[in-house]
């Protein structure tokens, strides 16, 4: 049950913005101790929490447009927090916190069905196919506030869980109860060299996230901002991660559409 | 040399022979239990799946099997609840079949988890939500009521029943049989349904995606249908190859007609099913996301998985074997029952895979594309390792033990080529067990 103080994180990414320099993607490795391996080309077998697509409209030359888009975990709240993935993991190892809206990994719960992974339609939760070998010294390189995971068990994006985690020691230490919008920011939206992430409480009108997508609670968060587009809204999936873009062919790839329907869409 | 372990008044191949078979047989179970190992001992990278396909050939073949094994159920259901007298012929090898096939959904589960240690958290940390944690209650449910079908068949052996306690015991157990054979029938429908839910909530995977009724999806009770409808089949394909193998007949035409008879029509009815859920699905729901039906069956490579998918399933694996079983002529043609029994178990295999496989193929983001998988020789290997077993447990329950009670029926033999193949008169004693012609029920 939501409290009434209850946050609901998310993150807007302003595609229009993002220029696809991979920033994020390192910044999210870094930060949650994100196994690699020493080849790392088939990227289906990789592991990377923030991954950066590369879409294109489909036009021959000189009309070929380009747009890059980062894919962290949706954190979907599906209907009432059934998430897809949430709901389908059998040992209870994933959660719905319905007090951040974050979708939760419990590693060491995690027997490694992969349930979860065919749940995905965004293809954010990886498996661990192997332990994790760290280059000579790097051990000592690895983020103490996050816990390495084993061969076996999935893993995802969880909005460096651990840095709210920090925030809110931080605050209890100085006798606050809430924390300020800038002192919990996931790492990839402070590694955005172009400012085209940004990140915050859904529910606040004060927060920059709240202003950029126009959230509206009577049809599942969903973005009044003409710009704004929520990846495969169709299905349900209730995701918190809002993007936006001038371009109609890039809203127009954030889901799927029958034949002239996103048109009628946008034009009524 | 096991002359004293063979039931009374069937005749068996020489034991050289037996060893031979087992052990070629023997050769595919160790290269099974190799790759199987491997896994164990390396992990999943030993595999060719990938983190597109995270289900891949080995979830497949448990929902196959599963589905396959529920014949155990569905004949119990006939044989117990609806009370057909002519089942308890065949009842005991489609419980045999049922024991294989669970045990094998059991071995595959076990290493193609990531943390085999950990399977234990499924009951332990049960997500009530989850099919998964449905299918792993119902299913270790069901098989220990198999195993305890069984039993007094395995008891039923010449010296296991001299024995009087296990003679008792076994008497005893076929008076409650027909409870277990009920609660049998209940986890099952829950089981089957259960799996049929686990691609039918994906709501975030439109190719599998369904409605239904309450919490259940339609293919909830498409696979409980298909699995009683396909399951008595694979226990008429597997008796007919026994037969052949083994060069006797084994249960009488009425038996297998009457079986077949039943399969004909559960097919008939659950194609239709299909045939309404798959138009609701393409003209309904797959719209209301954005997809149209053609979006799932083309532009992948090599079209693996083109309409001739469909096609093969719903209209060769389904509607043929339907109408070929439910006549009088197909069911008494030895060739058309053969065909229809073969379509209708690959229809049923075939379902499967595409409600598992397919469903992770399919690009749902609209800038992704199709994903391939080919199993590596591990997977193969360890998937192969069901069969091997289950080819060898059929061997040594039909030789040692009475699984066809219409076998001595079928197949006299004379006296003196009997005594000399069952050298052992001490042994029929006053205490000899129940009759094996009769079934667990009735002895």
């Amino acid at each position: 049950m939501e409290s009434e103080n209850a946050k609901k994180f998310g993150m807007v990414i302003d595609l229009d913005k993002c220029t696809g320099c991979g920033a994020c993607m390192v910044a999210c490795m870094a930060e949650n101790n994100v196994p690699f391996r020493e080849d790392e080309t088939d990227k289906l077998i990789s592991i990377s929490w923030m991954r950066v697509y590369r879409l294109t409209n489909r036009k021959p030359f000189p009309d070929t447009e380009e747009c890059f888009l980062p894919r962290p975990c949706q954190h979907c709240e599906g209907h009432g927090g059934h998430s897809p993935c949430v709901s389908v993991c059998p040992a209870t190892a994933t959660d719905y916190d319905m007090d951040t809206g974050i979708v939760s990994q419990i590693y060491p719960r995690c027997f490694g069905c992969r349930y979860c992974m065919a749940a995905c339609p965004y293809h954010v939760r990886q498996f661990n196919w192997w332990d994790p070998i760290w280059p000579d010294g790097m051990e000592k390189m690895l983020n103490p506030g996050v816990s390495v995971r084993m061969r076996g068990v999935v893993e995802k994006c969880s909005f460096c869980i651990q840095r709210y985690q920090s925030a809110k020691e931080q605050a209890y230490m100085e006798e606050r109860r809430e924390i300020e919008e800038d002192e919990y920011q996931t790492a990839c939206t402070e590694a955005c060299p172009a400012g085209a992430i940004t990140f915050g409480d859904l529910n606040n009108p004060e927060h920059a996230v709240h202003q950029m997508a126009q959230p509206d609670p009577k049809h599942e968060g969903r973005p009044k901002n003409p710009r704004a587009f929520r990846l495969l809204e169709r299905l349900g999936t209730n995701t918190k991660i809002y993007y936006l873009s001038r371009r109609e062919w890039v809203r127009k790839a954030g889901d799927n559409y029958l034949k002239d329907e996103f048109k009628n869409k946008t034009h009524s | 040399m096991d002359s004293a372990l063979i039931p009374k008044g069937v005749k068996r191949c020489p034991i050289w022979q037996f060893l031979l078979w087992i052990g070629a047989n023997g050769a595919v179970l160790a290269w099974g239990v190799f790759a199987m190992l491997l896994i164990y001992i390396k992990g999943l990278n030993q595999t060719n799946m990938n983190n597109a396909y995270g289900f891949a050939l080995w979830i497949w073949a448990d929902l196959a099997v599963i589905a396959l094994g529920g014949g155990a159920f569905f004949t119990g259901f006939l044989r117990y609840i609806v009370g057909k007298g002519e089942i308890k012929n065949i009842i005991n090898f489609a419980v045999l079949i049922g024991v294989i096939c669970y045990t094998s959904a059991l071995l595959i589960l076990g290493f193609d988890v990531g943390q085999p240690l950990r399977g234990w958290f499924i009951f332990w940390h049960a997500n009530v939500h989850s099919m998964l944690t449905e299918v792993a209650f119902c299913l270790s449910a069901y098989l220990i009521v198999l195993i305890i079908e069984y039993v007094p068949v395995v008891l039923e052996n010449r010296q296991i029943d001299k024995i009087p306690f296990f003679h008792k015991l076994g008497h005893n157990m076929h008076e409650v049989m027909a409870v277990f054979a009920a609660t049998g029938v209940f986890l099952s429908f829950f089981h089957q349904g259960s799996l049929g839910g686990v691609p039918g909530v994906l709501f975030g995977r439109p190719f599998g995606f369904r409605e239904g009724v309450f919490i259940w999806p339609w293919t909830f009770f498409l696979f409980t249908w298909s699995a009683a409808a396909g399951g008595p089949c694979f226990t008429i394909l597997i008796t007919k190859l026994t037969e052949k193998i083994t060069r006797k007949k084994l249960v009488k035409d009425n038996v297998i007609e009457l079986l077949a008879k039943i399969s004909g029509w559960m097919i008939f009815f659950y194609i239709i099913a299909k045939i309404a859920d798959t138009l609701y699905w393409a003209n309904v729901t797959a719209p209301s996301k954005g997809f149209t039906f053609m979006q799932f069956y083309s532009n992948n490579a090599g079209s693996l998985y083109g309409l001739w998918i469909l096609i093969l399933e719903i209209g060769i694996c389904g509607v043929l074997p339907a109408l070929i079983l439910i006549t009088d002529k197909g069911r008494k043609t030895q060739a058309t029952l053969l065909l229809a029994v073969f379509l209708a178990v690959l229809g049923v295999g075939l379902n499967r895979w595409v409600m598992v496989l397919q469903v992770l193929a399919i690009p749902v983001l609209s800038f992704e594309s199709w994903a391939t998988y080919f199993p590596s020789w591990q997977e193969i290997a360890t998937t192969l390792l069901p069969v091997a077993y289950g080819v060898i447990m059929i061997s040594i329950s039909f030789r040692y033990l009475p699984i066809f009670p219409q076998e001595r029926e079928l197949n006299p033999i004379d006296v003196p080529a009997a005594a000399a193949q069952v050298a052992e008169p001490e042994t029929q004693t006053t205490d000899a067990g129940p009759e094996p012609e009769l079934s667990p029920a009735e002895s």
